[in-house]
């Protein structure tokens, strides 16, 4: 057993922390350390920083501009990044779309759509989810019949990310009402989010914020060209989607700057006269979660490790997916907790770029309640952790 | 033993539900929340009428009630409507003029609804220390800073704790004092919490203030008055719990998905059961601490910090598995429930979080 990265591993991260030292802009990197809102171009600017150095795709073969790394090479380089307050990259295009398309497309659609990918003329977005179907996805409604050369689509999508900013939505589709069962008659979609009858309606959070969408489409129509693999086999692409890359799912490194974070903080917060993380019950709590996550990145180096020597991840990615969201929950619980009654305030002016009045309390407390709001999607979304526990119990288990 | 009502608070409670359900529905609630003040002036004006700022204040302070049970009905109430009128500046303000003795006329006004009163007793660097207080008391005059003073902003009169003598977290030596709003050397800077509350931070330079009591002699009074502020908070947290809980299910019931109800689900419904579990432990712990509101100080803040422990414990768990059982739906803005998730997480950032009152517990078992 070798549970320690190779020096030539080592030699990689030095390697990519060099280049994130010069590539990121440090105003940038402070607007994610201070969860500020990050606009269109933050993420576009990032993208095409990562594109110049050829890393934007790591997940991609390299013949269509991946970077050919290992499993403990992309796991490396994610780290750094999130180490160096980058912002994330948007995964619609490089980790969702562009995988399905290299694997189902013609060589048409990954000629035109993958390099568009890369260079950011196009900007994605997912479009699975309906009101009536979440976690049971395959009961989706939205209909798709075709004329001609063309699909005429209707329906709505919802909890549709950043899809404000899109230009594109891969969308999943139902083809044949018909067919004998609810996967059998989806096709998967690509539609141009500037044809007629798309309409965007925005959907607040419940932290004020602006990040997902309803998307409304009203005779839309999609040419066929723009079906992705056989029509009525798109539930096929769906779950190729929803399974690949799943060794990064538990957002180690996330949990990583999270604690690290907290650890600062609760060393500065004073509680009766001593620094909080003096404080035994808080030392404790801070320690449980150090003891979870420790063991987390080696059951993720585990499946990492065992995704090198081209074992595919199966159900145990759930449990990555479980524990890791549990873990970080558990983080942003114990930043809000850290903070005190400086929780409280919230001022959503704060979290603009050159937002600059004197902080209200601690300078660090003003995104911490919200941040814990905001990251309960990580147990709902990707697949809720109740679905990924049956998807455990089922395929791990057999029961 | 009887756990029932009596006549009087029966009715008080059914008033304050019918208003509330019949007049403060979520978008009232919202609209207020937003305004300049985060209240309506005119739901305070009418919840005083009704009688439910009297109630939190006992007969000799010119209320009708002021017992435990009084306070933690009307909070209950309060908490699940999601109200964001000024109640728990008013019961910590009143509370302190009620004790100290001599501002009858002020109180009678808060209770009429036609003032409003706070206490800014918090401080930057006090975080839940009961008697942390570097606010110094000068020849009639304040200097010092207050921190996340709720409804700071808008509140009429402030009562503000400051220290006469002693070190900084010495429970000898306070003073409690009335501070004007308008008062020359404070100034106020108001802002929106998390919940949808508004609060404040308060800067005295040189500020002339009225005694309350006998300075120096507060620390007792600043125990006594926080204890309701605690037990309102816990009640409060009841009631957001029991919303959580009655919109969870009812959603277990009609949310379909794979063809049923997602409440037909095991695996959901033994969460729902520890909400509804959790629930009821508060509830016991809140009913106990209410009862023990005017006991012996060991007993009361013992009972006291159990019941603000299992808010702030079940209060996570609940606002927590709300959202979970939900779905993307408790996400959103529009849907009233993660309103109701959010006050009751941030209940356990008022007088002391989780943690605090398990310690607290201890100290008086
Ligand atoms: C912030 C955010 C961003 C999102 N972004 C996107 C996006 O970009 N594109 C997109 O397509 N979708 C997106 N989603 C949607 C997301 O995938 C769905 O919310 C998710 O699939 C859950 O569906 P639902 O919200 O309808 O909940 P439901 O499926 O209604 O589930 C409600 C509850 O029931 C539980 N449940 C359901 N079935 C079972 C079962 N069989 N056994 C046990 N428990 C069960 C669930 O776990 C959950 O707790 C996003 C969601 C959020 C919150």
């Amino acid at each position: 057993m070798q549970i320690r990265f190779s020096p030539e591993e080592e030699a990689f991260r030095a390697e990519v922390r060099e280049w994130l030292g010069g590539a990121l802009p440090p105003a940038l990197a402070e607007k994610v350390k201070g969860a500020k809102r990050l606009t269109k171009a933050d993420y576009e600017l990032w993208h095409a920083k990562l594109h110049e150095r050829g890393w934007l795709a790591p997940s991609w073969p390299e013949e269509w501009g991946g970077t050919g790394w290992t499993p403990a090479q992309k796991h490396i380089f994610e780290e750094e990044c999130v180490r160096a307050n980058a912002p994330r990259v948007v995964p619609f295009g490089i980790t969702m779309l562009g995988p399905v398309l290299i694997k189902f497309g013609t060589e048409a659609q990954k000629a035109h759509y993958l390099p568009r990918i890369l260079d950011g003329t196009d900007w994605w977005c997912q479009g699975y989810s309906e009101p009536g179907a979440g976690s049971d996805l395959a009961s989706l409604k939205t209909r798709a019949v075709r004329d001609g050369d063309h699909y005429v689509v209707n329906g709505q999508k919802t909890w549709t990310t950043l899809g404000h900013h899109a230009d594109w939505m891969f969308c999943l589709v139902r083809t044949d009402p018909q067919a004998a069962k609810p996967q059998e008659g989806i096709s998967f979609l690509l539609i141009d989010m500037a044809s007629p009858g798309v309409e965007v309606r925005p959907i607040i959070t419940l932290d004020g914020e602006h990040e997902v969408n309803e998307v409304f489409l009203t005779d839309v129509r999609v040419p066929a060209g723009n079906l992705v693999g056989e029509e009525n086999r798109g539930w096929t692409c769906a779950k190729y989607l929803l399974t690949h890359e799943r060794t990064n799912i538990a957002g180690v490194s996330y949990s990583k700057s999270g604690l690290a974070h907290l650890k600062r903080l609760a060393a500065k917060q004073k509680s009766g006269g001593k620094p909080l993380a003096e404080d035994p019950l808080f030392a404790a709590r801070m320690a449980q979660v150090e003891i979870d996550l420790t063991a987390l990145e080696i059951f993720n180096l585990r499946l990492v490790s065992a995704a090198g020597k081209g074992q595919a991840p199966g159900a145990e990615s759930s449990l990555l997916k479980i524990k890791g969201t549990e873990v970080r929950q558990e983080i942003t619980d114990l930043l809000r907790r850290a903070i005190g009654p400086y929780a409280m305030p919230y001022v959503p002016e704060a979290f603009d770029e050159g937002y600059n009045a004197e902080p209200i309390g601690p300078e660090d407390a003003m995104p911490l309640a919200k941040g814990y709001f905001n990251m309960r999607k990580l147990s709902i979304y990707g697949g809720s952790n109740e679905i990924q526990k049956n998807i455990v119990s089922k395929q791990l288990l057999g029961l | 033993m009887d756990f029932a009502l009596s006549e009087e608070r029966r009715m008080l409670v059914e008033t304050l539900e019918r208003y509330l359900r019949d007049r403060y529905p979520i978008e009232t609630r919202h609209a207020a929340s937003a305004s300049e003040n985060g209240y309506s002036r005119e739901v305070w004006e009418a919840l005083a009428e009704l009688g439910a700022v009297g109630a939190m204040f006992p007969a000799d302070a010119g209320g009708f009630g002021g017992e435990g049970e009084d306070i933690s009905l009307v909070f209950e109430e309060l908490g699940k409507a999601l109200t964001v009128e000024p109640f728990l500046a008013n019961l910590l303000g009143g509370t302190a003029l009620a004790l100290a003795g001599g501002q009858q006329g002020l109180l009678d006004n808060v209770i009429a609804g036609v003032t409003t009163v706070t206490l800014a007793h918090g401080e930057p660097a006090s975080r839940y220390a009961l008697h942390h207080v570097e606010t110094r008391a000068e020849g009639g005059r304040l200097t010092g800073r207050k921190a996340v003073v709720p409804n700071g902003d808008s509140a009429d009169h402030i009562v503000v704790s400051a220290r006469v003598s002693g070190d900084v977290d010495a429970p000898e030596g306070l003073g409690l004092y009335l501070v004007e709003a308008g008062a020359e050397g404070l100034s106020r800077r108001g802002y929106a919490t998390v919940d949808g509350g508004r609060a404040a931070e308060i800067t005295l330079e040189n500020t002339p203030a009225t005694p309350l009591g006998e300075p120096g002699q507060a620390g007792d009074l600043i125990e006594r008055i926080v204890a309701r502020g605690v037990l309102a908070a816990s009640a409060e947290a009841v009631g957001l719990m029991q919303v959580c809980c009655d919109t969870t299910l009812e959603y277990l019931k009609t949310r379909k998905q794979f063809g049923r109800s997602i409440g037909g689900f095991q695996a959901l419904q033994h969460r729902m059961v520890e909400m509804v579990m959790e629930l009821e432990q508060t509830r016991s712990a809140v009913m106990l601490a209410a009862a023990s509101l005017d006991a012996e100080r060991a007993d009361r803040e013992r009972a006291l910090s159990a019941a603000k422990n299992l808010a702030g414990r079940a209060g996570r768990m609940i606002a927590e598995e709300a959202i979970q059982l939900h779905g993307g739906i408790a996400m959103t803005w529009e849907y009233p429930l993660p309103h109701f998730a959010k006050r009751l997480v941030m209940i356990d950032h008022l007088f002391g979080d989780t943690d605090h009152h398990l310690e607290r517990f201890r100290n008086f078992a």
